[in-house]
This record gives C-alpha cells, sequence and structure tokens, in this order.
C-alpha cells in the first residue's frame, strides 16, 4: 500500500512529475532520435522503413571520417597525457608552496577555464599564424597546434580536480617517508603518486572528453588536412542532414558513454580498494 | 604549506613546465589578440598596430549594439527558462527516495558527456518542418479533427483547413530552445547542491505555522537557494552569451550573436583587429559577470559573519 503524500514529497506530485518527465523527454528524445534512425533504411529520416546497418558501411567507408575519427582520437590521447602531467603539477605547486603572487597565479589559472570559447579560439588562430607554425608536417605531427591548443584549456580543469582530491591528503605522510629517508622524488612517486590516483584519472577523463567534444576551439587551429571529427561533422551538418551522420554521431556517443562507464567503474574500484587497504 | 624558498629547487621544478606552458600558449595568444585590437588594417592582410581606439568605437556602431543586445537577450531567456524547468527538477531529486536521486542525477549529467555538436545536430532534425515535433503536433491535429467530425463540427474547420508546420527551425526561438537544452545541466547541478544542504524542518516549521505551500515556498525555499540560483544563473548566462555553435547552426540570418560576428571577422571578413576588439569586449562582459557574482559572494558571507 502506497503511504499518502505527505506535505514535504515533492517528488510524489503531479505537476514536479509531469515537469521531471517533460525535461527528461527534452534532454533525450532528440539523442534517442538521432540513434534510432542511423539504424533507419530511409534517407528521409522521417519515417521508420525497417532495420539497416548501411549507414554505418557508407560511414565506415567514407576516408574523411575515419581519417577525422582518428585524428581526434591522437588528438585527445596526446592532449590528456600532456594535461595530466601539467595539471597535478599545478595542483601540487598549489598545494605545497607559499609563494609572493600566489592569488594571481591561481586566478591566470582559471582563466582558461573562464573565458569564452571564442575568444581562446581566435587567440590560438591568431598566435599560430603570426609565429608561422608549420602546417605542413607529416602526421601526427601536423596535429601539433591542435594538441597544443586542446592541452592549454584542458590541464587547468585537470588541476581543479586534482587538487579537490589533494585536500584530503595527509601531509605528515609525505613527512613520514622523507624522515625514513625517502627523497623528493620517492617521496612524489611511492606516496603522493597513489594517493592522487583517483583524482588523476577523473582529471583524465575530463580532459578527455573536452579535447573530443572540443568543436570551437579547433575550428580555429585545424587546416584543411588536419580535420578533425566534430569539425567534420560541421562540414557535413552545414551541407545537409544525412543518416551517414547519425551512425558516424551514435558511434562517438557509445564511446564516450562506454569510456566514462569504465572511467568511473575504475574510480570506483580504486575507492573500494582504498577503502580496504584503510580497513 | 612551506615557503618555497625553503625548497627552491622542487619548487622550480614543479612549477616551471606548467606555468611556462600558460604564459607561452596562452596567456602569449591573449596579449597578442589583445594588442592587435588596437591595431589598423593596411591591406588586405597587413596590420598595423598603432593604438588605435577605432575597433572598439566601430563596436558601438547601432548594428553591433544591437548584436550585443541580442546575445544579452538570448543569454538572458535562456538562464531565465532554465531556472524555470531546472528549479522543479532540482526540489524532485532532492526529495526523491534515496535510491532514485542518484540515478535522476546521472540522467541529468549525461548528456554533458554528449559531444555538443551532436546534441545541436540532433535537435535540428527534432525541429525541422519536416522533424518530429511538427509530426506529433501533425497527429494531435489529426485526431482533434477527427474527434471534432466526430462529434458534427468537422465542417466548421475550427481548426484550420490544414496543417501548418511551426517554423521551428532557422530563427531566435530555435536559437533559445537549443541554447536551454545545451545549457539546462548546468543550472540543475548548483540547485541541486543547494537544495541538499537545505534544513528540511524549517519548511515543515512554515508549513505548521500556517503558510501556504506556495508562501513557504517563496518565504524560506527560495531565499535559501539564492546561492545555487545565483550559481547558476552564471554558470548558465556566460556560456550562453558567448555561444557561437546554436545561434550557427539553429539561428537564421538574424539571430546572430556576439560570437557569430567575431568569427566572421577572422574567417572570412578578414578584419582581424576589428574582431579582436570584439573577442575583448566579450571577455569583459564575461568578467563582469564574474565579478558580480564575486561581490554577492562576498556580501552574504560578511552578512553570515555579521
Amino acid at each position: 500500500m502506497a503511504t499518502p503524500a505527505g506535505p514535504l514529497d515533492y517528488t510524489r506530485r503531479l505537476w514536479v512529475r509531469l515537469m521531471l518527465l517533460v525535461v527528461f523527454v527534452f534532454l533525450y528524445a532528440p539523442i534517442a532520435t538521432l540513434i534510432a534512425f542511423s539504424f533507419n533504411d530511409s534517407r528521409r529520416n522521417i519515417v521508420w522503413n525497417g532495420f539497416t546497418l548501411k549507414y554505418y558501411e557508407k560511414a565506415m567507408a567514407n576516408d574523411g571520417l575515419i581519417e577525422a575519427f582518428a585524428n581526434s582520437l591522437t588528438i585527445a590521447l596526446v592532449s590528456t597525457a600532456v594535461s595530466i602531467v601539467l595539471g597535478a603539477l599545478v595542483a601540487v605547486l598549489l598545494w605545497r608552496f607559499r609563494f609572493p603572487g600566489r592569488t594571481g597565479y591561481e586566478g591566470a589559472m582559471a582563466l582558461p577555464i573562464v573565458i569564452p570559447e571564442i575568444c581562446m579560439g581566435v587567440s590560438m588562430l591568431a598566435f599560430f599564424s603570426r609565429i608561422g607554425w608549420p602546417s605542413d608536417l607529416i602526421w601526427p605531427f601536423n596535429l601539433s597546434a591542435i594538441i597544443i591548443a586542446h592541452v592549454s584549456f584542458s590541464f587547468p580543469f585537470v588541476a581543479v580536480v586534482v587538487r579537490a582530491r589533494l585536500e584530503g591528503f595527509n601531509r605528515e605522510l609525505a613527512e613520514a617517508a622523507q624522515d625514513l629517508g625517502a627523497t623528493e622524488w620517492q617521496v612524489f612517486r611511492d606516496v603522493m603518486i597513489p594517493f592522487l590516483r583517483p583524482g588523476l584519472v577523473a582529471g583524465g577523463m575530463l580532459a578527455f572528453t573536452l579535447s573530443l567534444d572540443d568543436f570551437v576551439i579547433t575550428f580555429f587551429t585545424s587546416g584543411p588536412n588536419t580535420v578533425t571529427f566534430p569539425v567534420k561533422v560541421y562540414s557535413m551538418v552545414r551541407f545537409s542532414v544525412t543518416p551517414e551522420v547519425n551512425a558516424a554521431s551514435t558511434v562517438l556517443i557509445v564511446v564516450t558513454v562506454v569510456m566514462t562507464a569504465a572511467a568511473l567503474w575504475m574510480q570506483h574500484r580504486a575507492g573500494v580498494k582504498a577503502e580496504e587497504a584503510a580497513g | 604549506m612551506e615557503n618555497w624558498r625553503r625548497n627552491p629547487l622542487v619548487f622550480w621544478v614543479i612549477g616551471l613546465p606548467p606555468t611556462a606552458w600558460l604564459l607561452l600558449f596562452f596567456l602569449v595568444p591573449l596579449t597578442l589578440v589583445w594588442v592587435l585590437s588596437f591595431a589598423e588594417l593596411r591591406g588586405v592582410v597587413d596590420m598595423e598596430v598603432t593604438g588605435t581606439l577605432s575597433n572598439y568605437w566601430r563596436a558601438l556602431d547601432p548594428l553591433y549594439l544591437q548584436i550585443f543586445g541580442k546575445s544579452f537577450v538570448f543569454a538572458g531567456l535562456t538562464t531565465l527558462v532554465s531556472l524555470v524547468f531546472g528549479f522543479p527538477v532540482a526540489l524532485a531529486i532532492v526529495f526523491a527516495p534515496r535510491r532514485w536521486r542518484a540515478v535522476l542525477l546521472l540522467l541529468v549529467i549525461l548528456p554533458f558527456w554528449t559531444n555538443l555538436l551532436i546534441r545541436t545536430y540532433a535537435l535540428i532534425a527534432v525541429l525541422r518542418t519536416r522533424g518530429f515535433v511538427n509530426f506529433a503536433l501533425e497527429w494531435f491535429w489529426d485526431q482533434a479533427n477527427a474527434v471534432l467530425s466526430f462529434v458534427g463540427l468537422g465542417s466548421l474547420q475550427l481548426l484550420g483547413g490544414r496543417f501548418e508546420p511551426l517554423e521551428l527551425l532557422y530563427n531566435n526561438t530555435a536559437v533559445v530552445i537549443g541554447l536551454v537544452y545545451v545549457h539546462l545541466p548546468f543550472m540543475v547541478l548548483p540547485l541541486y547542491a543547494s537544495l541538499e544542504k537545505l534544513d528540511r524542518s524549517l519548511i515543515e516549521a512554515a508549513l505548521d505555522l500556517g503558510a501556504s505551500q506556495l508562501r513557504a515556498f517563496a518565504t524560506v525555499v527560495v531565499p535559501l537557494a539564492l546561492p545555487g540560483i545565483i550559481s547558476g544563473a552564471i554558470l548558465v548566462f556566460i556560456p550562453a552569451l558567448g555561444s557561437f555553435l546554436t545561434p550557427d547552426l539553429l539561428g537564421g540570418t538574424d539571430s546572430q550573436m556576439i560570437a557569430n560576428v567575431i568569427e566572421r571577422q577572422f574567417k572570412s571578413a578578414n578584419d582581424w583587429p576589428f574582431g579582436s576588439a570584439l573577442s575583448f569586449l566579450l571577455m569583459y562582459l564575461t568578467f563582469g559577470a564574474l565579478a558580480l557574482r564575486a561581490l554577492y559572494a562576498r556580501r552574504t558571507a560578511g552578512q553570515g559573519r555579521g
């Protein structure tokens, strides 16, 4: 038997439930339609004509699309690796040291997070064209400008995530290791890094998604030979709405969802392990 | 925390790489654009930095002022609509049974992990004149007409002779819908965070003392959730103000926002100095919004202590 709704059971009120339903339909219906109609055997995308995988085959056969996908993954992997290192260094620096201009330094590190994407995009465009950054290098070095831009906007995010993790670090652990004769490097490698791992994973995951997701800043740093997946999809979308784009998008959605789930699971596992170790 | 002088070598080893990166690959490019905003065009691509303010004066031209105004209206509307829809959602999640809370929160966050471009593209397919919203509306229209004919009112054509699909795409409405679609989670999360901390006994006390639900909501819940409302509003307003993709893909010719004008200056009009000036104006507006929030935070913190 359901108990009658109490005065504070807002979730059980009809209008609140309706609102929830409306919002979730609004958030998910477009994505759900996009995925569903990537399997639809009709070019016009409107009526369900039966299941097909032909648009996936078409997308697979589209060399430009595959190349863009490979570019995006390469950029995301490299920029994530660099961002994790730089972000962790910033976090440790701000956690450990007192130095003149610290507040200003923190503010400058937050800038890439707060400034509008378009401003960052145009400044990267101006920078790379003014200094004459080579654009005709062989793959994967021709992606260097995009990778650099991606690192610049992702590592401050990594720093924020890692710093949040560092808040819970017991400084005495590092001191104890040092008293027992560990060098700075050993303390860093054997005490700090293992403790920071969940933060590094979470930060890396964020950096990877930001990189894979970015359109605006890449749009200003990519050239005709360095097209990323979002830039490619953008040009296809400008052209027309085709089921092929649906198929490609579905693949990207699945990739990100699987990666996110894996990272969350790893984080959860790390947390469980830490608890076991502590208990 | 230790003083950096105690261990200067470690300090530099840790600090140098990220600082050099930020300086070289972020602050220098930004400064370059700032300098370019005081330059004049000489020929097609050549620019000379003359310290002129003409690029900023040009931004005051009614044409561009109107675009700034429009961007403000779009971002403001987006914030308002997100708040109106986000508040009940946050409230529902906070008061949901514990095991449902995590699931509902995840459902709000999940679209974050989907590519922005893909989400915008998905919206196009739904909003087109031959898209699903119009399809659904046409179905309802047909059903309603069938009912009307059934009760003998069919000949009156109360709903008009034919179904006219709504123009939902390539106009201002589409831009606002798209901006809300993208930014709604930014509103729900801070609202959830502040509503979760809310002491429920305060609402109960208000209700016990005879306040109506509406009054308890307006005088207890909303004031206590105000920090969340402000955070959410800033988190939605700032990125919405500078959005490029949504107005570009969903808007019509008259729904351009600042970012679209900036993009045009750099990519097709080739007037980098003017584009640079517009970029910095947009950045100053962003900082202004952030400063307002900081001011508010300081004031409330002061009240808390006093």
